[in-house]
C-alpha cells in the first residue's frame, strides 16, 4: 500500500487548565478519563490515537456523542492544538506549520462539511458555495462558475440567489458539500455531516456522497455516530471510545470479528445480510455441494441468500472483475448471519451491560438539535 | 467635646497633635456650634476627620482633602490640557462646521433635504410625514434654528461616537482581558451623573468653545455602541466562525465579512441608544453653553419664564419621538440573515 494522506500518531489532547502537567499521568500512569476527571480536573479528550488514512478512501470514525471524534477531526486542520503526537499530511507534520502555511493547508488542502452546515447567513447560496476560491482571492467569474458547477451537481441549480435560511436543512447541507467540492481540495472532512437530517434525506445524501466519491477519489473523513451509515460508507473504520480507538479495520472484519465487547455490543443488532459481502466469507477449494449459481465479491449476503434460494446443500460461486474469485457453501450462510458465532455471545452482551453501553445503544434517530 | 480628648491623652499622643498648633480655620461644625451656642453635652459625635481635629490638631479637615483633590487636579491640568487640547480641535470644528451648515442652508433646501434623508433611511411613509409635520411645527413657532442647532449637534456627536466606539468594541470583543478593564470603565461612565462630566471638562477647555460639550457629550453616549459591537461580535454564531477558520479566512477577512455584517442589528441597536442619549446630554450641555433647544429650557428655569421651557422641552420630546422612530424603522430594515424574506 502507498504511504498514507494522513497520518495521526499517538496523538493525546487534554482539556483544562494545565494538560501538560497532567499528560504523564494519562500517557504513562495510564488513567482513564473518569478519574482524570475526578482526581485531576482535566478532560481526556483524545488517548494515543494512531491512525493512517489512505489517499482516495472514506475513512469512518464513529463513537456516541463525547467518544472525541469532533476534537479528533478537528486537530486534521488545526482547529483543536494537540498536547502531545503528531499528524502528517503527505508526510509534512501539521504542528510544524506557522500560521501563513497553516492557513495555506486550509486553504488549498482540506475542506469541511458541518454537522449544523455553518453556512454564512448573510450570503447567498452562491456566495456561500464560492467561499473557499473567494477567500484565496479568485476572480469572481472563475469562483462562480465554479461555484454553480458544483451547486449543479448536488442538485440546486436554480438556488443560487436564496440565502440558507430559506432552504430546508437537507438543501442547506448540499450546499455545504459543494462549498466544500469548490473548494476543489484533496481533503474532505465531514463531522457528522447527516446527523442533522432526517433519515430518508440522510439515505439520499449518503448516496449523493458515494456517487461522487466513484467519480472525484477524494481523501475523505467522515464522522458519525450511525453505524449503519459507517458501514455503507467506510472503506476504513475506526471506532472510538472515551477518547482511545477500539478497533480499526475494513468494517466488514470489524462485523466479523468485533475486538471487544463493546463492539460486539455495538455490531450486535445490525442487519448483516445486508452489510456483510460475499467476499468477506468466501472460501477457496472444490465446491462440496451442487453449484446453483453466481454472485459478484462486492454484493451482499442477501444477494446470496437469495441466490441460494433457501437450500443448505449447495454451493454459490462467486466471483471478482467477471473472474472466479471463490466460493460459499450456503450451509455455511447461517453461521455467518449470527452474531458471536464463536459462543461467547451472551458473555459478550454481558460485559457489555457491565460497561453500561447497552446494546441498542446505536443510535439512528437524529438527535435533536 | 471632650471624649475624644481624652483618648489623645490617653494614648499619649497629645505631644504630636499640638506640635504644630498653628491657628487652622475653624470647620463648619465649629462655627455653628459657636453660634448655636455651647456644647451639646452627652451625644458623642461620628469620629469623623472635623471632629479629630477638634481633639487632636495632627489630624488634617476634611476641607483639606478637597482641597488636595483640586490641587492635584489643577496640578496636571496644564499637561492634560497640552495633551487634550490639540488632539480635540478638530471636534470643535466640527462642532462649529455642522452649526454653520445647519443655521445657514435656507430652510427650503434644508427640510426637504432632512424628509429625504429620513424616507431613505426608513422607506416608511408614516414616519416620513411625521419628520416634515415636526420641522413644518418647529418652523411655525420659531423653533427651527434651535431645534436644527440641536439637531447638528447630536448628528456630529453621534457620527464620532460611532467611528470611535466601533473599533473599541471590536477590541473588546477581541480580547477578554481587554473586556475584563473596559467593562468597569463604561459603567462608571453610563451611571456618573451628567453633570459630574462638565465639572473637569469646564477647568480644562474654555466654556466659549464647543468641544467642551462635545466631549461630555461623546463620553456619555459612546457607551452602547462600544457594548453592543462587543457584544454583537461574541454573539456571532461559534459554528458560522469556525467555518469561516476552518476554509482559511484571515482575521481581517472574519472580521469584514463574518463577524461586522452579523453583528449589524446589535450595533445598530447600539446607535440609536447612543441617539438618544446624546439628546439627554446635549440639553444638560446647555449649561456649559452649547446652543438649541436646552438653552431656552435654562432659560425658563432661570427666569421662571414657564411657557418658554415648556414649549422647549415640548420640542425636546418631538425630537427624541422622531430620531427614535427613524432609527428604529433603520435598524427594522436590517436583516442580514434574512429572515423575514
Ligand atoms: N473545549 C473543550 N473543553 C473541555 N472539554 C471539551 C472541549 N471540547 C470537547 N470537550 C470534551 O471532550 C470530549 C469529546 O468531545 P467531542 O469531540 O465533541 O465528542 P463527539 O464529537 O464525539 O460527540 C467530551 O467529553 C467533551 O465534553
Ligand atoms: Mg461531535
Amino acid at each position: 500500500m502507498t504511504s498514507p494522506k494522513i497520518r495521526v500518531r499517538n496523538l493525546y489532547k487534554i482539556f483544562g487548565p494545565d494538560p501538560q502537567r497532567v499528560l504523564p499521568k494519562v500517557r504513562d500512569g495510564g488513567i482513564g478519563k473518569a478519574e482524570l476527571m475526578e482526581r485531576h480536573g482535566h478532560v481526556l479528550g483524545l488517548r494515543d490515537i494512531s491512525i493512517d488514512m489512505q489517499a482516495g478512501q472514506i475513512s469512518v470514525i464513529m463513537g456516541l456523542s463525547g467518544s472525541g471524534k469532533s476534537t479528533l477531526i478537528r486537530h486534521l486542520n488545526r482547529l483543536i492544538e494537540p498536547t502531545a503526537g503528531e499528524i502528517l499530511m503527505d508526510g509534512q507534520d501539521v504542528m510544524q506549520l506557522d500560521e501563513e502555511s497553516l492557513r495555506r493547508l486550509r486553504r488549498r488542502a482540506m475542506s469541511m462539511v458541518f454537522q449544523k452546515f455553518a453556512l454564512l447567513p448573510h450570503n447567498t447560496v452562491l456566495e456561500n458555495t464560492a467561499m473557499a476560491p473567494r477567500i484565496r482571492g479568485d476572480a469572481r467569474e472563475t469562483r462562480e462558475a465554479e461555484a454553480r458547477k458544483w451547486l449543479d451537481r448536488v442538485g440546486l441549480s436554480g438556488f443560487e440567489d436564496r440565502y440558507p435560511r430559506q432552504l430546508s436543512g437537507g438543501m442547506q447541507q448540499r450546499v455545504g458539500i459543494a462549498r466544500a467540492l469548490t473548494a476543489d481540495t484533496e481533503i474532505m472532512l465531514l463531522d457528522e455531516a447527516f446527523s442533522a437530517l432526517d433519515p430518508l434525506i440522510r439515505t439520499d445524501m449518503q448516496d449523493l456522497l458515494l456517487e461522487l466519491q466513484t467519480e472525484l477519489h477524494k481523501t475523505i473523513v467522515f464522522i458519525t455516530h450511525d453505524l449503519d451509515e459507517a458501514l455503507k460508507l467506510a472503506d476504513h473504520l475506526v471506532i472510538l471510545k472515551d477518547g482511545a480507538v477500539v478497533q480499526q479495520a475494513a468494517p466488514q472484519q470489524i462485523v466479523m470479528r468485533p475486538a471487544d465487547p463493546y463492539i460486539e455490543a455495538f455490531v450486535g443488532d445490525i442487519n448483516r445480510a445486508r452489510v456483510l459481502r460475499a467476499g468477506t466469507i468466501a472460501t477457496t477449494g472444490e465446491p462440496a455441494g451442487a453449484v446453483i449459481g453466481e454472485v459478484d465479491w462486492h454484493d451482499t449476503l442477501e444477494d446470496v441468500i437469495r441466490v441460494a434460494e433457501g437450500r443448505s446443500d449447495a454451493t454459490v460461486m462467486v466471483s471478482r472483475d467477471g473472474k472466479a474469485a471463490g466460493k460459499i457453501e450456503t450451509r455455511d450462510l447461517l453461521s455467518a448471519l449470527i452474531p458471536y458465532a464463536s459462543g461467547r455471545g451472551d458473555a459478550a452482551r454481558a460485559d457489555a451491560s457491565r460497561a453500561s453501553i447497552p446494546v441498542s445503544a446505536r443510535i439512528t434517530t437524529p438527535p435533536v438539535v | 467635646m471632650p471624649s475624644y480628648d481624652r483618648i489623645f491623652d490617653r494614648l499619649g499622643l497629645r505631644d504630636w497633635c499640638d506640635a504644630d498648633a498653628s491657628e487652622a480655620p475653624m470647620s463648619m461644625a465649629q462655627l455653628l456650634a459657636k453660634s448655636s451656642g455651647g456644647e451639646e453635652g452627652g451625644a458623642l459625635p461620628f469620629p469623623s476627620l472635623d471632629t479629630l481635629h477638634e481633639a487632636c490638631d495632627a489630624i488634617p479637615q476634611t476641607r483639606d482633602m478637597t482641597l488636595s483633590v483640586e490641587q492635584g487636579f489643577l496640578a496636571i491640568k496644564d499637561s492634560l490640557k497640552f495633551v487634550l487640547d490639540p488632539l480635540t480641535q478638530p471636534l470643535s470644528w466640527m462642532l462649529e462646521a455642522a452649526l454653520w451648515a445647519f443655521t445657514a442652508t435656507p430652510w427650503w433646501v434644508l427640510i426637504p433635504l432632512l424628509v429625504w434623508v429620513a424616507w431613505v433611511a426608513t422607506r416608511k411613509v408614516g414616519i416620513t410625514v411625521f419628520v416634515a409635520v415636526v420641522f413644518v411645527f418647529f418652523g411655525l413657532i420659531d423653533h427651527l434654528d434651535v431645534a436644527l442647532q440641536t439637531l447638528s449637534i447630536i448628528f456630529v456627536c453621534t457620527g464620532l461616537s460611532v467611528l470611535l466606539g466601533v473599533p473599541v468594541g471590536i477590541l473588546m470583543s477581541r480580547s477578554d482581558r481587554m473586556q475584563k478593564v473596559m467593562l468597569p470603565i463604561l459603567d462608571m461612565l453610563q451611571t456618573l451623573p451628567s453633570f459630574v462630566y462638565l465639572i473637569p471638562l469646564i477647568f480644562l477647555f474654555s466654556v466659549t468653545e464647543p468641544k467642551l460639550y462635545g466631549i461630555a457629550i461623546i463620553l456619555y453616549a459612546i457607551v452602547p455602541v462600544i457594548r453592543l459591537t462587543d457584544l454583537g461580535i461574541r454573539l456571532v454564531d461559534k459554528d458560522v466562525i469556525e467555518a469561516a477558520n476552518a476554509f482559511g479566512m484571515t482575521d481581517r477577512q472574519k472580521l469584514f465579512g463574518v463577524q461586522l455584517p452579523l453583528a449589524l442589528p446589535n450595533i445598530m441597536a447600539g446607535v440609536n441608544q447612543t441617539i438618544m442619549m446624546s439628546l439627554a446630554m446635549v440639553v444638560i450641555a446647555s449649561l456649559v453653553s452649547a446652543p438649541g433647544l436646552g438653552v431656552l429650557v435654562l432659560r425658563g428655569i432661570r427666569n421662571l419664564e414657564l411657557g418658554v421651557g415648556l414649549v422647549a422641552g415640548f420640542g425636546i420630546v418631538l425630537l427624541a419621538v422622531m430620531l427614535d422612530r427613524c432609527s428604529k424603522a433603520a435598524l427594522q430594515r436590517i436583516d442580514p440573515t434574512h429572515e423575514t424574506d
